[in-house]
């Protein structure tokens, strides 16, 4: 017997809606509700999808080297952060999300993560950040051991993550928390709802326009059975996310990055802000400015499988002539694609869009080409 | 018409002398949606508990086990072309192949539909 499963706090909601629940990340999540997977990734893609992930990790970082709200306590937070992430969080705007990763040495991604920073003037001085829940204890421990110095780490544990997403998300969330549907895209901004501080951020990890909605555990059900409770939003599982997720071509932390894969090498080079590429100063900056002006020797792509068979996680990606050029590290069917959907890694000399590479599943080569991603446009919100 | 199973949820039916082959609703519901059969090709013959088949959801692949030892006779196209059918009527249309059986006793031996029922939970 392992340690027990955590529980989100939506996890007896999970139960009545009838999710088949499985172990992931040390929590007991909904891979699947009754509708199924196939339906519940249309649903999302067609009108608005509800996805509890609390399981996820959220830390506030708070500026030990100014008062807060003061001048100067953004530039210190985020230049504290910075010593971990190769991103531009200093010149973050008020309210503005950023994705980016924490580094290893090797310039290796040890996760990759949301940053904002809060809109509220006197809240200047923080960062809210959101981390996988497979690594988030590490993530925890990497910034206590480099940056507690400067920085007072408060993780967030009595705070649950939901997510709405899909072209209704915003018309179902403007109906429960009015002024969400203003907000801009990579926008967070605070609520005031039923007495619980929300903090409302307009992103996701499915190519379409969404929100995810950070509140605290006790009022989490609550407004989970609001958002359920219109008819236009319906419960996703993981598997669903998954799918969404592949289509749009968002990487899997642990599968599709990992210490061993630079930002570079994951064709994440936008996460290098441009004052960082000059200035170094993030963990294994020499390797990557390097991969960054000379070209990886590997890199990550989109790969369209010709026929339907799946190419799943793992499946040897091979040249026309046989030569082993790389591994599939994420693949499946894409429901809205109607199709195979995969990426993974091949060396550079195969990676342009167009190439033709060979897929051995099951010991059998397939033919796909090498594609752009995302396979499903994105379709996030510009207003 | 008897019908019976294996342990990894398939069933095999004798009409005459020839098995039909598919996987249960059990199977076809723990699988999830169906997006993709590889079904073997005619005249091949399989020993009992070889891999024979091929069938993927969305989310996983699953090999389909040769239930008995034999040579296969036909193959259900409907399936390859649309593989939603799986969930659709596992136990019905949506057979996979007819097998010639090289030999009866390992369908005497397989388990009947109480011993599956009881085998599967339901």
């Amino acid at each position: 017997m392992t340690d027990a499963l955590k529980r989100t706090p939506l996890h007896a909601l999970h139960l009545e809606f009838g999710a088949k629940m499985v172990p992931f990340a040390g929590y007991d999540m909904p891979v699947q509700y009754p509708a199924g997977v196939l339906k519940e990734h249309l649903h999302t893609r067609e009108k608005a999808g509800l996805f509890d992930v609390s399981h996820m990790g959220q830390v506030w970082l708070k500026t030990k080297e100014a008062d807060l709200g003061s001048e100067g306590a953004h530039e210190a937070v985020a230049a504290a952060l910075e010593t971990l992430v190769p991103g531009e969080i200093r010149k973050l705007k008020k309210g503005g999300l950023r994705y980016t990763v924490f580094l290893n040495e090797e310039g290796g991604v040890l996760d990759d993560l949301m940053v904002t920073r809060p809109a509220r003037e006197d809240r200047q001085g923080y960062l809210v950040l959101v981390v996988n829940a497979a690594v988030k204890e590490r993530d925890y421990a990497l910034l206590r051991e480099n940056i507690a110095d400067r920085v007072n780490v408060e993780v967030q544990d009595d705070r649950a993550l939901l997510a709405l997403q899909g072209p209704k998300a915003a018309a179902v969330l403007e109906r429960i928390i009015p002024g969400v549907g203003e907000q801009k895209f990579m926008e967070m901004r605070p609520y005031d709802w039923r007495g619980a501080y929300l903090l409302v951020s307009r992103c996701g990890y499915t190519g379409e326009d969404g929100f995810e909605v950070s509140v605290p555990n006790s009022n989490a059900e609550d407004l989970a059975r609001m958002i359920l409770a219109d008819g236009d939003a319906e419960p996703i599982g993981l598997g669903a996310r998954d799918s969404l997720r592949l289509e749009a071509g968002l990487c899997l932390y642990g599968h599709d990055m990992d210490e061993t894969t630079t930002p570079v090498e994951a064709n994440l080079g936008f996460t290098l802000g441009k004052r960082r590429r000059e200035e170094g100063g993030f963990p294994g900056a020499e390797k990557i400015l390097r991969q960054h002006a000379y070209g990886p020797s590997k890199l990550r792509v989109g790969l369209k499988p010709d026929g339907r068979a799946p190419a799943r996680e793992g499946v040897e990606i091979q040249s026309v002539d046989g030569a082993l050029i790389g591994r599939v590290t994420s693949g499946g069917f894409g429901p809205t694609a109607e199709a195979p959907v995969a990426m993974g890694y091949v060396d550079a000399a195969h990676a342009a869009t167009g190439t033709t590479v060979h897929l051995i599943i099951r010991g059998k080569p397939q033919p796909a080409e090498v594609v752009d991603m995302p396979v499903v446009p994105h379709r996030y919100y510009r207003g | 018409m008897t019908t019976k199973f294996t342990k990894e949820h398939e069933w095999v039916r004798m009409e005459g002398d020839v098995a039909v082959v598919g996987i249960t609703p059990h199977a076809a519901e723990q699988l999830g949606d169906v997006v993709f059969v590889e079904l073997p090709d005619i005249g091949k013959s399989f020993k009992e508990n070889d891999d024979m088949a091929v069938v993927e959801s969305v989310k996983a692949a699953s090999d389909v086990y040769a239930p008995i030892s034999g040579e296969i006779l036909e193959i259900n196209d409907a399936i390859v072309e649309d593989p939603a059918k799986v969930n659709e009527d596992p136990a019905g249309a949506a057979w996979f192949v007819k097998i010639r059986p090289s030999n009866p006793a390992e369908f005497d031996a397989l388990m009947d539909e109480a011993q599956y029922k009881e085998f599967a939970g339901s």
